[in-house]
């Protein structure tokens, strides 16, 4: 579990998290939603250590991560596995090699070893026969597989996706949705996704938190989102005309 | 002028975490001899033409200038050897890699920021500034004094195809004055140099790479403004270097 506790954090003079508090749970698929610029990416950042929090705490499985060292840091880094919205593959390397980079630099697995992982986990997202394609030969969808292969390369208790189906068409993001919801299950892994898609949170929201305007607003299912009179979290679900009429704002 | 000095500090304080213990010694001498064989061998081209053709071309420009018959015509390989091993292929071949590969840096770390590449790597718990930044320094520490010692030979061998197809002055000449007079120091002297301006040549694009916000356009920003701060800062080591280690 990842606990986020009276967060704080500002950018000069802008407040952008204002005493945040969430419980990601584990085995199950965490969702933070909220409208571009509610401060979503930052709370992801917040909570990875891409930024440092101005105040509050944030806990990784009852471990105080924001006043850890490097060197500690680095230790529960290599418990985290994390998919970018534009998959962040290495350009230089060709999808096995950004597999395998995360088992070259941290385990001493031999080298028939590290390819079998590599290919057990190109296996898992479907993407068996890419290993010796580079990132700018495949397709959006066959980049973010590569990339949920490489952050579970390392079998990771934390899994972070940022948007992870943005850019793709509806059909290949409950793909890649229904993949991330598979291994979060199968590994029983504390899963945190950012996004603004509704399809992906009717498909896996299990635990939603709604951040707007820097602030923790609401915070259920998938069934309580249908049933909630929360304007601001209505307003964001129901942003078009025909919608809102449908819910009958 | 604050600046200055916020980059400055900045530059320092990344190099600072550049020369931390690496994570994986494998993984990081692999990477050093990709960059190596990226750094030297891709420049090697441009290097062999420049070199051969300024070769010729201060030959040519000597003989012109030896006006008075009491100047003995091997002054001009001595000249050319002068010129070559002193200022020209340390600092004008360090001032055209600075443009080749510092650019080459900047953008292709630039691009790693905007794509997110470095974070992922640091969410991987990778020193991402040492892991992109040590190899690069390492491997232009070994490569571009090769080159320029590459470059001082080809040099002087553009002089020599000046002297053998030209006419303008006999073989024997110039290769008796490229040997005359010849202190062994002088190349100590400009390997000292190109020691520093590699390290300038990969340390500055790097920074400017590494701390690129925004887009395509800051890429190019970031492009021109290592190009511009590594050949500066070339131009004054080599000013206090020479005053260092010459006079």
């Amino acid at each position: 579990m990842i606990a986020v506790k009276n967060i704080n954090k500002s950018f000069g003079n802008k407040q952008i998290l204002n005493d945040v508090s969430i419980s990601f749970l584990r085995g199950k698929i965490n969702l933070i939603i909220g409208a571009s610029g509610s401060g979503k990416s930052v709370l992801t950042k917040c909570i990875v250590g891409l930024h440092e929090v101005d105040n509050g705490v944030v806990e990784y499985d009852g471990r105080d991560f924001t006043c850890m060292n490097f060197k500690q840091r680095k230790e529960i880094r290599k418990e985290i596995g994390m998919l970018f919205q534009g998959s962040a593959l290495f350009d230089s390397l060709t999808v096995e090699e950004n597999v395998k980079f995360p088992l070259e630099m941290y385990t001493k697995q031999s080298e028939e070893e590290i390819l079998e992982r590599v290919n057990f986990c190109l296996k898992r997202v479907q993407l068996e026969n890419a290993n010796h394609l580079y990132p700018a030969e495949l397709s959006g969808g066959m980049q973010k597989r590569a990339a949920l292969a490489r952050a579970m390369a390392l079998n990771p208790k934390y899994l972070f996706c940022d948007e992870p189906n943005s850019g793709l068409d509806p059909q290949t993001g409950i793909i890649i949705d229904n993949l991330i919801q598979e291994i979060t299950h199968e590994y029983d892994m504390t899963t945190i996704v950012i996004t603004h898609d509704m399809n992906s949170v009717m498909e896996t929201g299990e635990n939603i938190s709604f951040i707007h305007k820097g602030n923790m607003w609401w915070n259920g299912n998938k069934e309580d989102i249908l049933k909630t009179d929360n304007k601001e979290l209505n307003e964001f679900v129901y942003s078009s005309k025909i919608m809102q009429k449908f819910k009958g704002l | 002028m604050l600046k200055a000095f916020y980059h400055i500090g900045k530059y320092c304080l990344l190099l600072g975490r550049v020369f931390k213990k690496p994570d994986n010694f494998k993984l990081y001498g692999r990477q050093t001899i990709n960059e190596m064989v990226g750094l030297g061998l891709g420049s090697l081209g441009l290097i062999s033409i420049i070199s051969l053709f300024m070769g010729a071309v201060v030959t040519i420009q000597t003989v012109a200038a030896i006006d008075s018959p009491l100047i003995p015509l091997y002054t001009v390989g001595y000249a050319t050897r002068q010129s070559f091993i002193l200022e020209l292929a340390p600092t004008i071949m360090c001032l055209i890699l600075a443009g080749k590969i510092g650019s080459n840096i900047s953008s292709e770390i630039g691009t790693m920021r905007i794509t997110e590449q470095i974070d992922a790597l640091e969410i991987m718990g990778v020193n991402s500034a040492s892991y992109l930044i040590l190899p690069k320094i390492v491997a232009a520490l070994f490569t571009i004094p090769m080159i320029v010692i590459y470059s001082m030979f080809l040099g002087l061998v553009g002089g020599w195809v000046v002297g053998l197809y030209s006419g303008m002055l006999t073989v024997e000449d110039y290769l008796y004055g490229i040997r005359y007079d010849f202190k062994t120091f002088d190349v100590i002297y400009a390997l000292i140099k190109t020691l520093f301006f590699a390290f300038i040549i990969t340390s500055i694009p790097s920074y400017h790479g590494y701390y690129t916000r925004g887009g395509a356009l800051e890429i190019g920003k970031s492009s021109t403004k290592s190009v511009v701060y590594s050949s500066v800062s070339i131009l004054v080591i080599n000013y206090i270097l020479t005053q260092l280690l010459l006079i």
